[in-house]
């Protein structure tokens, strides 16, 4: 698989502070990466540092085969970072105009990529007249101008209302389903939950974890079961070889497994032994339960 | 370098403020030639400022270009705001997340100064020939040729007065305190002056001071009021003293480029350090 970006022990500390330590991981074609991670745990301080304006205390990155200087391997990517970035007394158009003098591409797909972030119509008007939704779309559409290989976001739905977070979900969606790898940091959970299939967790600049969502926790999830003899059923559960822990709250039976079991395999085993149950649900844990698992194991 | 030079003149060439300031620069230069070339009537006094000697060539190229120096301040707000506002607006961050790199973001910068002194050096060569052949008493090739090296100069001190906004801006990060600091910081090579001057002697004093930023630049065109028909004349008639060194030095040279490269990789320095 062709990689994307490489980064080895990477290091970025502010004074006493340790922004970023030791961090490393590898970023794949195709794949959609999240970066997750409570604030000031060292997402954009990582991301700046990838990007060419935080410079690093200790450590190495490269971009794709590392051939390139990192400026000119940026030529290739496209990124956005915290709030969107334009010279107030441009245009929409003239902004973009200078951002594919900078990127080195022709100005020919301007028009286009307003369109895919909806901005068309409001192409001749200055940013600084801009809402704050818009300009993130603009920031958008600018990081899209040259087809980048992967395309950079930090907190993209920051500060916006509803209806913006939506419409650059959407966009978000859109532009990874086109194969387009992308890097997404937030502290949003079900944001990344919805998009990425990758996750990398920081905490207080340390990797937690990098890879698939879905191998992210190793347990077999678990199951919340409901009946009317719930001692019964408690007791069954306990004594059952694929069930750990079971925890009871109210008339709700929370059972975790230890090794694979099928739903409805558990369900005959129950009705076989005359427990009938009112409620049966087999779930995985959430991003968020599992993220918050993983961040708490190391308190 | 077509490239980067593009980029900036991009930047700027929707700004308002940079396309007021610039047409004001060129504007007012034209302006000051108008008026010296009209006849004032004082009463039965009839003046004009072009008769009394100022427009003969050679001397022309060295009046105008002191003249037209104090107007650099005009260009300087301009240069110091388009680098100042990059931080302001953070289009600088962009910038180099776009794929511009530090040193290029310098040098695209760098080669506007010098577009901006170039230009302004080619505007007072063009305005004063014309003002030259229409006052001048001498206008023989040989005589127009001569002291050409006041415009060589002019470009200089332009071009290392520019590097020293460039560089305040990348230091300072907002126009208005880069250019409180541009004044502080030439209030303070006037009182260096002074306090060597009274405590180590004259001559120290002013030797300390050519080799100051603002002091350097100006020594290379030093004032021309004392060369002038008029004063020799009256100074002859009271025996007074006017010898005063106007010439361009190649020392003089040395120091100011030393500045102007010291300016730029100052600011290519400052900015690879910081982080944005």
């Amino acid at each position: 698989m062709e990689t994307i970006l490489t980064i080895n022990n990477l290091t970025k500390h502010y004074g006493a502070v340790k922004a970023v330590n030791d961090l490393s991981f590898t970023i794949e074609k195709g794949n959609v990466y999240g970066i997750l991670g409570p604030n000031g745990s060292g997402k954009s301080t990582t991301l700046g540092m990838v990007l060419n304006v935080v410079n690093p205390t200790r450590g190495n990155f490269h971009w794709f085969d590392g051939k390139n200087s990192t400026h000119d391997a940026l030529k290739k990517v496209g990124a956005i970072i915290e709030r969107p970035n334009f010279y107030p007394y441009m245009t929409a158009k003239q902004n973009l105009a200078l951002v594919c003098k900078i990127k080195d591409v022709p100005t020919d797909r301007i028009e286009e990529k307003l369109d895919v972030v909806g901005l068309l119509e409001r192409k001749d008007s200055k940013f600084s007249t801009f809402s704050l939704g818009m300009k993130q779309r603009l920031a958008i559409a600018s990081a899209l101008l040259n087809n980048p290989e992967i395309l950079i976001l930090d907190e993209p739905t920051n500060g916006l209302d509803p209806q913006g977070i939506h419409q650059i979900r959407e966009i978000i969606k859109k532009i990874a389903q086109d194969g387009t790898t992308i890097l997404l940091a937030s502290h949003l959970l079900d944001e990344v939950e919805k998009v990425c299939s990758h996750v990398v967790i920081l905490r207080k600049g340390v990797k937690l974890y990098s890879g698939r969502v879905d191998a992210m926790n190793a347990s077999q999830g678990f199951f919340e079961l409901k009946c009317e003899q719930t001692q019964l059923l408690v007791d069954y559960l306990n004594n059952h070889n694929d069930f750990g822990e079971v925890k009871v709250e109210g008339d709700l039976i929370t059972g975790y497994l230890v090794s694979p079991l099928a739903a409805h395999a558990l369900n005959s085993e129950l009705h076989s032994k005359d427990i009938a149950l009112t409620h049966l649900v087999k779930r995985k844990e959430s991003l968020e339960e599992q993220f918050l698992q993983l961040t708490n194991n190391l308190n | 370098m077509l490239r980067l030079l593009h980029i900036e003149f991009q930047k700027l060439r929707y700004s308002k403020s940079a396309k007021v300031l610039s047409i004001a620069y060129f504007g007012i230069l034209l302006c000051i030639a108008l008026i010296v070339s009209i006849e004032f009537n004082f009463g039965d006094i009839k003046v004009r400022i072009a008769d009394q000697g100022i427009f003969n060539f050679p001397f022309i190229w060295h009046g105008n270009t002191w003249l037209a120096s104090f107007l650099k301040i005009f260009l300087a707000v301009v240069i110091v705001s388009m680098t100042s506002n990059e931080y302001s607006n953070r289009t600088l961050k962009q910038n180099l997340i776009d794929g511009l790199s530090k040193k290029e973001f310098i040098l695209s910068k760098f080669y506007t100064v010098l577009v901006f002194a170039g230009f302004s050096t080619v505007f007072v060569f063009i305005m004063s020939l014309i003002l030259g052949y229409a006052f001048s008493d001498f206008t023989e090739f040989s005589v127009v040729m001569r002291d050409l090296e006041f415009l060589g100069a002019y470009f200089l001190k332009l071009t290392a007065f520019f590097s020293f906004c460039l560089f305040l801006g990348i230091l300072v990060k907002r126009s208005a305190f880069a250019l409180g600091f541009l004044f502080f910081w030439w209030v303070i090579e006037w009182i260096t002056l002074g306090v060597i001057a009274e405590f180590f002697g004259k001559d120290l004093g002013w030797s300390v001071w050519n080799f100051l930023p603002l002091g350097s630049m100006q020594n290379l065109i030093n004032q021309p009021v004392t060369r002038m028909n008029f004063v020799q004349s009256a100074a002859g008639q009271l025996n007074a003293d006017v010898g005063f060194d106007y010439a361009v030095h190649w020392y003089e040279v040395v120091i100011v480029i030393v500045w102007s490269a010291l300016f730029i990789y100052g600011s290519y320095a400052l900015l690879k350090k910081r982080d944005l």
